[in-house]
């Protein structure tokens, strides 16, 4: 295949990053015990640009005592002054946006434009909603009878241990961090092998606004630091993003230590336009074409990528020719250059996978509307890990319809009638994340009422707003984050009787 | 039709070979593969020392791959059954608990649509449970 000649603006500068990081323990900076490192390699060359600390045991170990020292006093700090920190902390990426987003595309190879405009701008929001919500939020009583009275009172959990996908690497930790320290949690975070870099820029620019212990990272691989932290028995409590195999897994170490997780393990999001879409060439027409562009977004690696696209037959023709001359139009190119619309793949094995999904697909017989290949990049990037955003016709069956591919590809089918549409969308393992597009109003109610999955976007798709909880259905995990119901997952419930009755009872 | 001639579900590359020895002789102990799902390091293999990763009646036994056995969960196994697996080993760091992540190294599946005809012909399969039942683990 030919390879694409990069006519495009000039990619920003880098930003100064350290030779190598050590772990983020009790506000320390903290080499690992191992006192190995290992490379960073950023996908926009495939090129190492920084070391992590290759953490183990000893290094997790150390990462909880200092969580249990700082809980004593966490535990106990007022939610006025666990807003402060919170809210500080939102200055502070706020402040330091263009240098964070920079990092970000360096370390995942995601576009410039999507780590200004999303991740780090929701990493601001997330943690100002949490530090919002606490000042608000309140426990219970109630008066059983005239000298009873029960209170329901919220107490945070312990020392959590955290686990973080390489996707969005400092949104998906905020996530995870935020309602923790909100409830009044400490935690030990282990960041994703491919992506330690951009949370530890983090931590240098906040390490001064938290008590040393509350927020802790280790880095490390799965096996080797990951591992310990999801057995140990002194976490109170673990947070997954991941797949369903970790899962698993995580939930069978939680059992034997009768702990509680949140999990978010994936998605084939069903993205279902309806037939009157179609009934004008208008600006929502055009919304809803962007809204199936969508799947390349974060080049596809989004547990809610909308990876099936469900159109109504007689619209497919008029719809997916606009569909496919719009992702046509995604402007691949260097992450760091402003123009580019569309990054590299996290990953070699990501890479890897994708392109093994793509051979699968044309084997099982899927056509290939656009892409279908990897895009070989020149000026630099040869060594980069591009992929060209890729749309494939077939039938629900098709495994490129069934499982979570984590690229820029999305496959798309034609349905007569919306119950057609409805066991479509549902048959799958997962329930994640879905779209509905229609001008119909009782369809915008009652389809999404019968999807089977926690987020369906009704005329949008890709928004994560905090304040709208997010989570999944069936095989997709279960809690919610981005809502204050993420903090019951980090609280346990004291219930205090009280009786105000000066008699006995007279039992005994 | 003698046993002999059953055509494997899976199979495995000499990189993944030489990767599995590696493994085995680091680790002192069998091995074991499980297909996962999902998002992220989704939709690949991961080996575990045998018996770290408890299966039960909702995985399927799709074979052995030298020596280690290769399950599936049961839902996946269902879109997935037509279509022979090859692990292979790419460079690369995967985000999970597979063992061969340290090494830089990340095991994949590569995929081959089965012919007709090796359909009429494939390897039985058993559920997890079934195999501890049967003390095949």
């Amino acid at each position: 295949m030919s390879t694409l000649t990069l006519s495009q603006s000039k990619p920003v500068d880098r930003p100064q990053i350290k030779e190598k990081y050590d772990h983020f323990i009790g506000g320390k900076w903290v080499a690992p015990s191992s006192g190995e490192y290992f490379d960073n390699i950023s996908p926009i060359d495939g090129k190492a640009f920084s070391k992590a600390a290759r953490g183990n045991k000893a290094d997790i170990e150390k990462a909880l005592d200092a969580a249990h020292e700082a809980f004593a006093t966490w535990s106990k700090t007022s939610a006025a002054e666990r807003s402060r920190v919170l809210n500080k902390i939102a200055d502070i990426i706020e402040e330091n946006l263009e240098l964070l987003a920079r990092i970000e595309t360096i370390d995942n190879g995601k576009a410039l434009r999507e780590t200004r405009a999303a991740d780090l701008p929701l990493c601001v929001d997330h943690f100002r909603y949490f530090a919002g919500v606490i000042r608000a939020d309140e426990s219970s009583i109630s008066e059983h009878d005239e000298t009873t009275v029960s209170i329901a009172l919220h107490e945070p959990l312990g020392v959590v241990g955290q686990i973080i996908p390489w996707n969005f690497p400092l949104l998906m930790a905020t996530w995870k961090i935020a309602p923790a320290l909100a409830a009044g949690c400490c935690t030990v975070v282990k960041p994703a092998e491919q992506t330690p870099t951009s949370i530890m820029v983090l931590m240098e620019l906040i390490a001064d606004v938290l008590p040393p212990g509350v927020l802790n990272v280790v880095t490390g691989f799965g096996p080797e630091a990951g591992k310990p932290l999801a057995t140990s028995d002194r976490v109170a409590k673990v947070a997954f993003t991941g797949e369903t195999t970790t899962g698993r897994l995580i939930m069978q170490y939680a059992s034997e230590n009768l702990i509680p997780v949140t999990m978010e393990l994936g998605g084939k999001s069903p993205n279902i336009f309806m037939k009157s879409v179609g009934d004008a060439d208008d600006e929502f027409f055009d919304k809803a074409v962007e809204g199936a562009v969508m799947f390349a977004l974060n080049q596809g690696e989004v547990c809610t990528c909308p990876s099936r696209i469900l159109v109504h037959e007689d619209i497919y023709d008029k719809f997916m020719e606009r569909v496919v001359a719009r992702t046509k139009a995604i402007k691949m190119g260097h992450p760091l250059a402003e123009d580019t619309m569309m990054g590299a793949q996290a990953s070699n094995d990501q890479f890897e996978k994708i392109l093994s999904y793509l051979d699968i697909g044309k084997q099982e017989g899927a056509e290939v509307l656009c892409g279908g290949e990897k895009a070989s990049l020149n000026s630099g990037l040869e060594t980069g890990y591009y992929i060209q955003p890729t749309i494939f016709k077939g039938h629900n069956k098709m495994r490129i319809f069934q499982e979570e591919i984590f690229g820029p590809v999305t496959s798309v089918t034609t349905f007569k009638t919306t119950e057609e549409a409805i066991a479509i969308a549902n048959d799958t393992m997962y329930g994640l994340g879905a779209g509905l597009w229609s001008r119909d109003a009782h369809e915008l109610y009652q389809v999404p009422r019968a999807i089977q999955a926690g987020r369906v976007w009704v005329n949008c798709y890709h928004a994560y707003p905090a304040h709208a909880p997010f989570g999944g259905y069936k095989k997709s995990g279960f809690g919610r984050e981005n809502h204050l119901m993420m903090l019951n997952h980090y609280r346990q419930t004291k219930n205090m009787l009280i009786s105000y009755s000066k008699n006995k009872l007279g039992f005994f | 039709m003698s046993e002999s001639k059953t055509i494997p579900r899976v199979i495995l590359s000499e990189a993944a070979i030489d990767t599995i020895d590696t493994l085995r002789k680091r680790f002192g102990t069998d091995l074991m593969f499980h297909q996962s799902g999902g998002c992220c390091d989704g939709s690949s293999p991961m080996c575990f020392e045998k018996g770290d990763f408890k299966v039960g009646g909702s995985d399927i036994w799709i074979g052995k791959v030298y020596g280690c056995d290769f399950f599936m969960n049961k839902d996946q196994f269902e879109y997935w059954k037509h279509t022979q697996l090859t692990l292979d080993v790419t460079p690369g760091r995967g985000s999970s608990f597979s063992i061969e992540i340290p090494m830089g190294i990340r095991f994949i599946i590569r995929s081959r649509v089965f012919t007709m005809e090796e359909l009429e012909n494939l390897e039985p399969t058993m559920t997890g449970e079934e195999m501890v039942e049967k003390n095949l683990l």
